[in-house]
């Protein structure tokens, strides 16, 4: 049975960074109506971002957390304003495609400096250790990992359904161009949208830096996951994201557990049952 | 959906002779290369890569469909041709059929599944299957995981021609690439490569005029997913290995840049595409992940500047279909 608990916080935990990606990836192709390729390469640096802080400027976890979020939402947002705001009125796949080139890009850079093996980031001294639960051993860091990352997931879906800034967004989403004749700044909207949706996935890979080591390829394989994640759930709810993302890593726990083999592809099956079964996806309008 | 070329041009007779002039040029230029000094291998890669550039590029430049996991047909047949010819022992014709068709199976399910979507969702349902494939293959016993299979034997083609031997090997991947090229061609011009284009520019409208588009799509996916599996069989006997590089979402990639240097929906571009991407690895091989930034810089290139690729241009500039 410790051995079933164990693989369901791994699952917990892989379902937090899911959630924080997918919910990202959602938030984005709302406004911007872009696939961002580069979501994985930005969570990537979101980690790096915290490895350097940590290693050349001595600032630690906890900063961090704050600081990595804004600087790669900031270098996100540059990319917006110079790249992706041209591709406006083409069609979709012109996003995905130069979003893929940002990807390859980034990290090709980061590989050529610190090739593929991983840099360790060590747990700050507040989250080590951890809890005797009674029916398992809790590591403290996990267990943060997971409460932080729903936190904050449920913090995004207030601010985009509950708040007047939400409000404006969402009416932008659906008629730009009328929001815009109401004197609101529709391309700005897009831009910080843009740097949300990616200050998200920088803080998802912050948090993951103390457990998944710091690598290059971190965002590479986990984006197309992430990417099934979102067929499976649709893209037209944030809730839906957020229970897709959670109970997807769930289910991969699970399997760990009772069929350790399937674990890398269940996700995908999944995806494949869910299409067959239930085209348009669980929450999502077709598309 | 705006559309993904803005000049559609009518199909003329002189626009049929022009393309048939620029391929025989592109025959016949093909058929000296054995006799010009240029390393062979790397012309055949290059075909290998073309005709895999062009079956994407059917589903693409005109069904409108972004596959992102083509690599799998690549993979796929090019791990069962490999697998046919070294453990069963089958004559390279046989070979290729086993390739061809494991393909073509593969294609059939994957795209009754992956056009239940439209848009963009269809490319992200193509790229995880892919992916699902991939994590197959690297614990499936018979594809030896990371070391891949090799030293596959040549053999000969139909008994007659010694594939060991360059030359003959040369003109083999090349009568196979200019086939599978006219085959292509021919589907474009064809009734149901008009009725492909009209799903590209207004599924709606296609729908409404009572085309059953899914069925167009899935026939375009099937032709396309088989078609890049012919490439890989070919390019086992080139390659003599059949890897896990073959299926990686990398290789997907590297076909869609092809394309779209070269120019989506455009009929030459894929094969100058896959010319140029195939020689600037070969060039660059020394520089490590640089290779990879370089595609990456080429990919945003081209979209934000370039969209309509090498021969695109060239064949916007003249007022041609090429």
């Amino acid at each position: 049975m410790q051995a079933l608990y164990a693989q369901l916080l791994v699952g917990l935990i892989n379902g937090s960074f899911y959630a924080l990606l997918s919910l990202g990836l959602a938030v984005i192709f709302g406004m911007l109506n872009i696939i961002n390729f580069a979501h994985g390469a930005l969570y990537m640096m979101g980690a790096f971002c915290a490895y350097f802080l940590l290693n050349i400027a001595g600032i630690g976890y906890w900063p961090a957390l704050i600081i990595a979020p804004i600087v790669v939402g900031i270098f996100g947002m540059i990319l917006e304003r110079t790249m992706l705001q041209w591709l406006s009125g083409l069609d979709h796949l012109y996003g995905l495609l130069l979003t893929f080139g940002i990807a390859l890009i980034v990290q090709g850079v980061f590989q050529n400096y610190f090739g593929s093996s991983g840099l360790p980031y060590a747990i700050p001294d507040e989250l080590k250790g951890g809890m005797n639960l009674g029916f398992m051993f809790l590591p403290v860091y996990r267990g943060w990992v997971v409460v932080f990352s729903l936190v904050v997931c449920i913090a995004t879906w207030y601010l985009i359904e509950k708040t007047r800034l939400g409000a404006n967004l969402r009416a932008a989403t659906e008629n730009p161009t009328l929001v815009r004749a109401f004197g609101i700044n529709v391309p700005r909207m897009i831009t910080l949208t843009y740097g949300l949706g990616v200050g998200l996935a920088a803080l998802a890979g912050v948090l993951s830096a103390p457990i998944n080591q710091v690598r290059p390829l971190m965002g590479a394989d986990l984006i197309i996951v992430v990417f099934a994640v979102v067929v499976i759930g649709g893209m037209g709810s944030i809730m839906g994201s957020i229970i897709t993302g959670f109970a997807l890593g769930v289910i991969e726990g699970l399997t760990k557990y009772f069929y350790p083999e399937a674990s890398n592809t269940v996700v995908f099956v999944l995806m494949v049952l869910v299409l067959l079964v239930k085209p348009a996806g669980l929450t999502g309008r077709a598309a | 959906m705006s559309a993904l070329t803005d000049d559609t041009l009518p199909v003329t007779p002189r626009a049929m002779r022009d393309e048939m002039i620029v391929f025989a040029a592109m025959a016949v230029l093909l058929a000296m290369v054995p006799m010009t000094g240029i390393y062979p291998f790397f012309v055949m890669q290059a075909l290998c890569f073309a005709l895999l550039a062009c079956a994407f590029n059917l589903l693409i430049g005109y069904g409108g469909l972004l596959s992102f996991g083509h690599a799998m047909f690549l993979g796929t047949a090019g791990y069962c041709t490999a697998h046919a010819l070294k453990v069963w022992g089958l004559s390279p014709e046989l070979g290729i059929v086993v390739g061809v068709a494991s393909a073509a199976a593969l294609s059939v399910v994957t795209g009754f599944i992956s056009i239940r979507r439209q848009g963009i969702y269809f490319s992200m349902i193509t790229l995880a299957l892919s992916q699902l494939l991939y994590f197959i293959y690297l614990q499936a016993p018979f594809t030896h995981g990371e070391d891949g299979i090799q030293g596959i034997p040549q053999g000969y083609l139909f008994g007659i021609f010694n594939l060991a031997k360059p030359t003959v090997l040369y003109y083999v991947v090349l009568a196979g690439f200019l086939g599978g090229f006219l085959l292509i061609y021919r589907t474009i011009n064809s009734p149901f490569g008009e009725v492909l284009k009209s799903i590209r520019e207004n599924e709606q409208r296609a729908i409404s005029l009572g085309y059953k588009t899914d069925q167009y799509k899935l026939l375009a996916f099937i032709l396309s997913g088989t078609l890049a599996g012919f490439a890989g069989s070919l390019k086992v006997f080139v390659a003599q290995n059949a890897s896990l590089t073959d299926v990686h979402w990398t290789m997907s990639g590297e076909i869609v840049l092809m394309t779209l240097v070269g120019g989506l929906g455009t009929i030459f571009g894929p094969v100058i595409g896959a010319f140029v991407i195939i020689a600037m690895q070969q060039y660059l091989a020394g520089f490590g992940q640089w290779v990879t930034v370089i595609q990456g810089v080429i990919f945003v290139a081209c979209v934000l500047t370039f969209r309509r690729g090498v021969i695109g241009e060239i064949a916007h500039y003249f007022r041609r279909s090429l």
